[in-house]
């Protein structure tokens, strides 16, 4: 049975790709995911705010208070290799790529318009297979109207799309007013692919301390249901791929976000809970399901239950309680 | 284009240049102010840089100067080419050594930053004390008198003593030199190439020891040979001028630039010469012209190679003309016949005179000077009144310029008003602030007009001594011609003030020339900055028709997102208004400085700093002037009309920056100097400050507790206090001890620096609105006015009863009055809340010797010392020795205390029957737990056996009577920093606890050489970037506490007070009870770290959770009782290692410069906190088992050990 698909220009060998974790943190790490069967590895984000926010704070640190005493010219070594900006990505990213045969797809995060470009440029030259655009943000700013907030990120993707040679996903958050529309603008930007979803960083409180802390969970598989919706919404609809991104534990998580129209699985929490077998075994499962329930091909299951093709094509578009309303008279009428 | 390529640096930079290149080892030590050229060798090395020989030289930081220099020996003996840089007492510690090295012809070259060594009092500023003081140990001593010629004559140095194997000290005035920025031509790689003799070089190494040549050097030898063995040195010594004079000629031809032991400047039929060393010799030069001008017959005389004294030389240098010399020393020796450089010219015109080679018919006439001694200034008016001495009938022959001497009249008269002339130079001062940036700005506009232009261009930088919200003065002269002024500025053509409210405080326009243009910046619009300026400045403006500018150069940086930074915005806006570059290019050439200082640090740091210079000209306004003054408003009285006489006649002298004004007769001979004298400086430094909310707080006294300024405090007082202000806040006091009674926290909005530490470490906060604690930052425009009516009606109230406190802990501590306020200590110092807490518990009976380093600048640097007196005039007795021999010198305080109390009771035990007081004698003798309530008993009973004493007629009553005080105990504690501690004080500090004299020893541990600029200790933690570990320290700290602990009878605590701040104050109780040596390490955050010290305390917390700084305690009274006398109070392992590191730059930095190597340290960290409990713990099961006398295996004695058994 052939499981090869394929995912921003590229060949995968299956579906199971190493999403963008800790887990690729290390050349050693993303090494034990290949073996483990992953079938391309997106690496974390390079976060250009990150990289900025680091930056200050270390500029603060060596010059605030130089050339402020007679005694002393600075109080931290004045080192001229102590380098703020994308180089250690960069160097990870081309190890990552001598160290492994599968492609390896970085991930951005920018804030700034000319930090995205410069960034995208960046690490298409330093040799990405693929780029993941992490399009992260809480709209906080109640001067901006989601079509300001939309049109700042289509402008995004299209200046990058144009920038770079590789091919580019986008990753997004569900909480879009009209999400279609919003993918559908996506694409014509540019977009080779939409990953659905993003996972956010989720405020808690110290009721100790009445401080708020934050903290990210890993997801289990009942946040996949929101990702099926919008996946068998969306697939089909040109030649955009879809990959799904959260919630996915299982083979049978995997064969419904396919069956939806993922061309891509993206694993993490399973892989940093189970390690990185985890791909082999998944991608086993997934053959054997096929096989067992009489699919000729991974082409002909991924989609199939989307919302052009499945029976029940307006059961992606209602909400609850309607579902809930006609099952109860259902079994009146029964 | 130029033709001849130039370069702009400091005397330091140049020198070091030169050093590096020509040496294969380095041991250096850091100190004030040659510490920048061990440094840059060490980066250097650290970037790889090869020297002329094409290895990279090894740079070690060593545990003090005297292990330096025998590092540095060590390596010259073996064959290498060494050098080592130093200063003041750090050259003393190197004496011993330095006389091996000369006595066994050691080709050695030390630079020499030369400073002031401390006598009555430390000073780091520049004269030749330290290196008058290494004359007789024989090595050649060789000055350079400005930047240039520093590099210079480094470089002919090291030739030098290649040829004729005599080591050279060679020297230039620290600070006015070492510190000088200043543009000069550089000596290439092949240059040097060119002049090393690579033979001398060969048979140097060829000389070393090596068992494949095996010799013995350092014998020791009998009378029969010694004297005559070192005789047999002097062909050597006496080859030495040749050598020098060989490798100036050969210097000369390389580099056009020429050089002799002595030169001569003046009229060639000069009468009056003046003899001068160092960087004085270009002021006496200038004024020399500005007289031979004017047709008087005078010159100068610049001793270049003082030893050896070449005569011949000199009487060669000097015109045949020649009447009257005077020599100028820039040392002290009492009780000499004159100064050393004084001294040795007269010897020579005798000795030339002897040997006929004299050229002047009649003996010239010598009188001996002293100046610039402690960095103080040497002006041509100083030189120009050393001429009219000379010129004078009978001249003095010993005198002082440049200061007034009213004790013994030696000092000559000097027209402060005096300037030469200065055609085609722009001279400009800035006035900044440590923190903005000022200096770095500066020193980038004189290497963008050195080094892009023809002109020449000189900085000097002028900071005062406080560490945070500290002015800086920078002076920059610009010329299309040469110059040499090392003197400051004294009418500037171009005023910047970069901080507005330093026109209150300080004469900013004292310096200003008529006509001159003053850029202001301030938050105000241009047409109302006038009217905000106080009266006295208004006026000053109008009479020297000054040209004013202005900018709200904090909104500027604001916006451009370079917080208070405005460098760079000033900087535009000086070059825009002094027109010393076409402002495109200079705009250009700054944002390419930017580029090229910030490039690797950040896109985004380039860009802001981009947009600020984009934004200064749009803001940069020109202010209208009024005819006449307008405000209302005058100056601020520096100080309160309150303060005591001695504040008011000196120490406000001296805050006004007049110092150089007084009188030697204003000063005490001895270096006594009152204490409480900060309280007097208001320095109003913080840009917001602590409010306290009465109705939130939970009087816990934490917020008190970890102010390093001691400028927010709790007071308990008793409501009927009717006086208070209406609004003053207070809550009823949470306690029972006082009654009925109102506590109120109440800030000092003058002293507090706005640090945030207080609100931070606040716990309290309101219910409804917890963004609201007990108490908030607000800016302090808001509500000074009304905190400094609260805080003057605080002080006001009594102070609380210290016998009624009835728990000294973290809430009770802090009731008590701190004796340390209001230091110079940097914003959320970590070090300051032990020191103040330490003067809370026992202040009114301590005696303090502290090490140099940071605690002894911000405790003891005038013009204002924090240590303070109670409402009795008690409080902390405080003296610094040095910085190696603390220890030592605190043990001495205690065995004095110990003595003069002995004799104390010895009197009273004899007086006891004369006194008729038994019960009172009885309680004054007898043991007691010094409890404040026991202590407040015995004062009292001191009192009453003064009263009974001054009945007695005897004099042993009378001695008694003033020993009487010693019957109360005293507190005597031995403070300093990790440096002396962990490193060049260990020997003595290991030495004393190995004693059992009830010493205290608190160690402020920073964990790097904060006061010299952070290099790296014995305490400096595995993976922590600090200077001489720039990437990262490859080894752990030193467990102090742990060897310590190993004597057994000494108590040991580790403390973090932002951690565990009731394990501190406990700690330091216990400490103080032990009746044998106590030594406390404690956690304190620092600059050096590399993080806002807001967050000092919660990087404790991680730091003693993490288990890097564990907390415990070892009391050997409780291993007598059988118990396990140590008590780990913490069990770490509760936050990973990594996630403390990650915190701060120091560790930061190595992960940005090696990730690999991060990771390694992060895991080593991890694994030796992990190691350091295991052993702790350990050590914490041990019960030393209980042997009474006569219980022992073998009978009744211990077996003797050992072949005397």
């Amino acid at each position: 049975m052939e499981l090869t698909t394929k995912y921003l220009g590229l060949r995968l060998a299956h579906p199971f790709v190493a999403g963008a974790s800790p887990a690729s943190d290390t050349v050693e790490r993303c090494v034990r995911l290949e073996r483990g069967g992953a079938a391309a590895i997106v690496l974390r984000s390079l976060f250009e705010e990150q990289i900025d926010r680091d930056a200050l704070a270390h500029h603060q640190a060596e010059f605030g208070h130089a050339d402020a005493h007679h005694e002393a010219r600075s109080y931290l070594p004045m080192v001229d290799d102590c380098v703020f900006g994308p180089d250690e990505y960069l160097a990870h990213l081309r190890e990552v790529k001598r160290a492994v045969s599968v492609p390896v797809i970085a991930s951005l995060n920018g804030y700034t318009h000319g930090g995205w470009l410069e960034y995208a440029r960046t690490l298409d030259a330093a040799g990405a297979d693929a780029l993941e655009l992490n399009l992260y943000a809480v709209a906080t700013d109640p001067g901006e109207s989601g079509d300001e907030l939309e049109t700042r990120a289509l402008a995004i993707v299209q200046a990058v799309r144009r920038a770079v040679r590789m091919q580019v996903a986008v990753k997004l958050s569900p909480f879009y007013t009209s999400l279609a529309n919003f993918a559908l603008r996506l694409r014509q930007a540019g977009a080779d692919a939409l990953v659905l979803f993003n996972r956010f960083f989720e405020p808690d409180l110290d009721l100790e301390q009445l401080q708020v802390t934050t903290s990210m969970e890993l997801s289990d598989s009942r946040e996949l249901r929101l990702r099926l919706r919008w996946l068998a919404l969306l697939s089909g609809q040109g030649d955009c791929g879809l990959a799904v991104s959260g919630g996915v534990h299982t083979v049978r998580d995997a064969v419904k976000a396919i069956l939806c129209g993922a061309d891509v699985v993206q694993v993490v929490a399973a892989t940093l809970r189970g390690g990185p077998d985890v791909f082999g075994q998944l991608r086993d499962g997934l053959w054997r399901w096929i096989e067992e329930n009489g699919y000729r091909s991974l082409g002909q299951m991924r989609g199939s239950m989307n919302a052009a093709r499945s029976p029940d094509p307006k059961a992606y578009e209602r909400v609850n309680y309607l579902r809930a309303l006609q099952t109860w008279r259902g079994e009146l009428d029964s | 284009m130029q033709t001849t390529p130039t370069i702009t640096v400091d005397g330091n930079e140049a020198v070091a240049s030169v050093a590096y290149r020509l040496s294969e080892v380095a041991a250096i030590y850091p100190i004030t102010p040659s510490s920048t050229m061990g440094e840059l060798a060490d980066e250097w090395a650290a970037h790889g840089r090869p020297n002329l020989f094409g290895t990279v030289p090894t740079i070690v930081e060593m545990q003090s100067e005297g292990g330096a220099a025998g590092t540095v020996h060590g390596a010259l003996q073996t064959g290498t080419l060494a050098t080592t840089f130093t200063a003041s007492q750090g050259l003393l510690l190197m004496i011993p050594t330095l006389y091996k090295v000369v006595g066994e012809l050691l080709p050695f070259v030390m630079h020499v930053a030369a400073r002031t060594v401390a006598t009555h009092a430390l000073s780091i500023f520049g004269d030749h004390g330290d290196v008058m003081a290494v004359r007789q140990t024989g090595a050649a001593l060789l000055c350079s008198a400005n930047v240039q010629e520093a590099q210079d004559l480094a470089c002919i140095a090291h030739l030098a003593t290649l040829q004729c194997r005599v080591p050279f000290v060679h020297f230039f005035d620290g600070f006015r030199t070492s510190h000088e920025v200043r543009k000069i031509v550089p000596l290439a790689d092949d240059d040097l190439r060119a002049l090393v003799d690579v033979e001398a070089v060969a048979a140097h190494r060829r000389r070393a020891l090596t068992p494949d040549r095996p010799v013995l050097r350092g014998s020791a030898q009998n009378p029969d040979v010694f004297f005559q063995a070192r005789e047999a040195q002097n062909p050597f010594h006496r080859d030495c001028v040749r050598a020098t004079v060989a490798a100036m000629e050969r210097f000369a031809q390389r580099t056009g630039r020429r050089y002799a032991p002595f030169a001569y400047h003046g009229h060639a039929e000069a009468e009056r010469i003046a003899v001068v060393m160092g960087s004085g010799s270009a002021c006496v030069r200038a004024v020399v012209d500005h007289l031979v001008a004017r047709g008087e017959r005078v010159g100068v005389l610049t001793v270049r190679l003082f030893r050896p004294f070449a005569v011949d030389a000199f009487v060669g240098s000097l015109p045949p003309s020649v009447q009257r010399l005077a020599v100028l020393d820039r040392t002290k020796e009492p009780g000499a016949v004159a100064e050393p450089l004084c001294l040795d010219v007269m010897a020579a015109l005798r000795r030339a005179e002897q040997a006929g080679t004299a050229t002047w018919t009649k003996s010239p006439q010598v009188v001996g000077g002293r100046f610039g001694l402690g960095g103080k200034e040497f002006t041509p008016a100083m030189a120009l009144a050393v001429f009219a001495a000379l010129a004078r009938e009978v001249p003095p022959p010993e005198f002082t310029v440049g200061i007034t001497d009213d004790v013994t009249g030696l000092s000559l008269p000097y027209d402060r008003a005096f300037e030469l002339p200065r055609a085609g130079r722009t001279e400009a001062v800035f006035f900044g602030l440590g923190a903005d940036g000022t200096v770095g700005a500066n020193k980038s506009s004189i290497k963008i007009l050195g080094d892009a232009t023809e002109m020449h261009a000189q900085g000097f930088f002028v900071y005062d001594s406080k560490k945070s919200g500290a002015m800086t003065v920078s002076h920059l002269r610009f010329g299309s011609e040469p110059f040499d002024a090392p003197w400051l500025i004294g009418r500037a053509d171009f005023v910047a003030c970069h901080q507005f409210a330093f026109l209150d405080r300080y004469g900013v326009l004292d310096l200003a020339a008529p006509g001159a243009v003053l850029l202001l910046a301030a938050p105000f619009p241009p047409e109302r900055l006038f009217d905000e300026l106080p009266r006295e400045v208004q006026e000053r403006i109008l009479e020297l028709r000054l040209r004013v500018y202005t900018i709200d150069a904090e909104a500027v940086a604001r916006a451009a997102g370079v917080g208070g930074r405005i460098n760079t915005i000033m900087q535009v806006c000086f070059f825009a208004l002094s027109r010393v570059l076409p402002v495109d290019e200079a705009v250009r050439r700054i944002k390419e400085s930017i580029q090229k200082s910030y490039d690797k640090k950040g896109d985004e740091i380039v860009r802001r700093n981009f947009a600020a210079v984009d934004q200064a000209l749009q803001h940069l306004h020109a202010v209208p002037l009024p005819g006449v003054a307008t405000a209302t408003r005058c100056r601020p009285e520096t100080v309160a009309a309150a303060a005591p006489e001695f504040v008011q006649r000196v120490t406000a002298v001296m805050l006004a920056g007049h110092g150089d004004e007084l009188p030697c007769s204003a000063f005490p001979p001895d270096g006594t100097w009152p204490t409480d004298t900060a309280r007097w400086e208001k320095r109003a430094i913080a840009t917001a400050v602590p409010v306290w909310d009465a109705s939130i707080c939970i009087q816990c006294n934490k917020c008190t507790l970890m102010c390093p300024h001691a400028a927010i405090r709790a007071k308990v007082w008793q409501p009927a206090v009717t006086s208070a202000p209406a609004d003053f806040p207070a809550a009823p006091f949470r306690g029972k001890e006082f009654g009925e009674a109102n506590l109120t926290i109440q800030v000092a909005p003058d002293d507090c620096t706005g640090c945030g530490l207080c609100v931070q470490i606040c716990p309290a906060r309101d219910k409804g609105n917890p963004r609201h604690k007990a108490i908030d930052m607000t800016p302090v425009r808001e509500v000074r006015d009304r905190e400094r009516a609260r805080y003057a009606f605080f002080l006001e109230l009594p102070d609380v009863d210290r016998a009624a406190v009835a728990k000294l802990d973290v809430k009770g501590s802090q009731l008590l009055r701190p004796l340390f306020e209001y230091s110079g200590a940097c914003a959320g110092c970590g070090e300051t809340p032990y020191l103040k807490l330490l003067t809370q518990l026992f202040g009114d009976r301590l005696l303090i010797a502290n090490a140099t380093g940071c605690s002894s600048i911000y405790g003891g640097n005038l013009p204002t010392t924090p240590y303070a007196k109670d409402a009795a005039g008690r409080g902390p007795a405080w003296a610094n020795s040095l910085f190696e021999d603390n220890a030592e010198f605190g043990l001495g305080f205690r065995l004095s205390v110990d003595m003069l109390t002995q004799r104390a009771r010895k009197l009273l035990r004899a007086l006891a029957p004369l006194l008729d007081a038994d019960a009172l004698v009885d309680d004054l003798l007898a043991e007691h737990d010094r409890t404040d309530a026991w202590i407040d008993a015995q004062r009292r009973r001191v009192v009453a056996l003064r009263q009974a004493l001054a009945a007695l007629p005897h004099p042993e009553a009378q001695e008694l009577a003033e020993l009487a005080d010693h019957l109360v105990p005293k507190s005597v504690w031995l403070v300093g920093g990790d440096g002396w501690a962990f490193d060049i004080g260990f020997g003595g500090l290991d030495h004393v606890l190995s004693m059992h004299h009830d010493v205290n020893v608190l160690v402020l541990d920073t964990e790097v050489y904060s006061n010299t600029g952070g290099q790296a200790s014995k305490a400096t933690p595995l993976g922590a970037a600090a200077k001489f570990a720039s990437r990262g320290k490859a080894v752990d700290k030193k467990d102090l506490g742990l060897m310590a602990l190993n004597y057994g009878h000494v108590y040991v605590a580790s403390v973090a007070i932002g951690a565990q701040d009731a394990h501190t104050v406990r700690v330091l109780r216990e400490a103080e009870a032990h009746p044998g040596p106590s030594l406390v390490i404690a956690y304190s955050p620092c600059i050096a770290h590399g993080y806002d010290l807001v967050f000092g305390a919660d990087q404790q917390k991680r730091a003693v959770q993490s288990g890097v700084w564990p907390l415990f305690r070892y009391d050997p009274k409780v291993a007598e009782r059988g118990e396990p006398p140590l008590v780990v109070d913490t069990v770490g392992g509760a936050v990973p290692v990594a996630e403390y590191m990650r915190n701060e730059a120091r560790f930061r930095m190595v992960e940005r410069i090696d990730p690999a190597g991060f990771r390694r340290y992060a895991l080593g960290a991890q694994q030796a906190a992990a190691r350091r409990m295991a052993t702790y713990q350990h050590i914490a099961q041990l019960r030393f088992p209980s042997v009474a006398a006569g219980e022992t295996k073998h009978g009744a004695e211990p077996a003797p050990a050992g072949p005397e058994a």
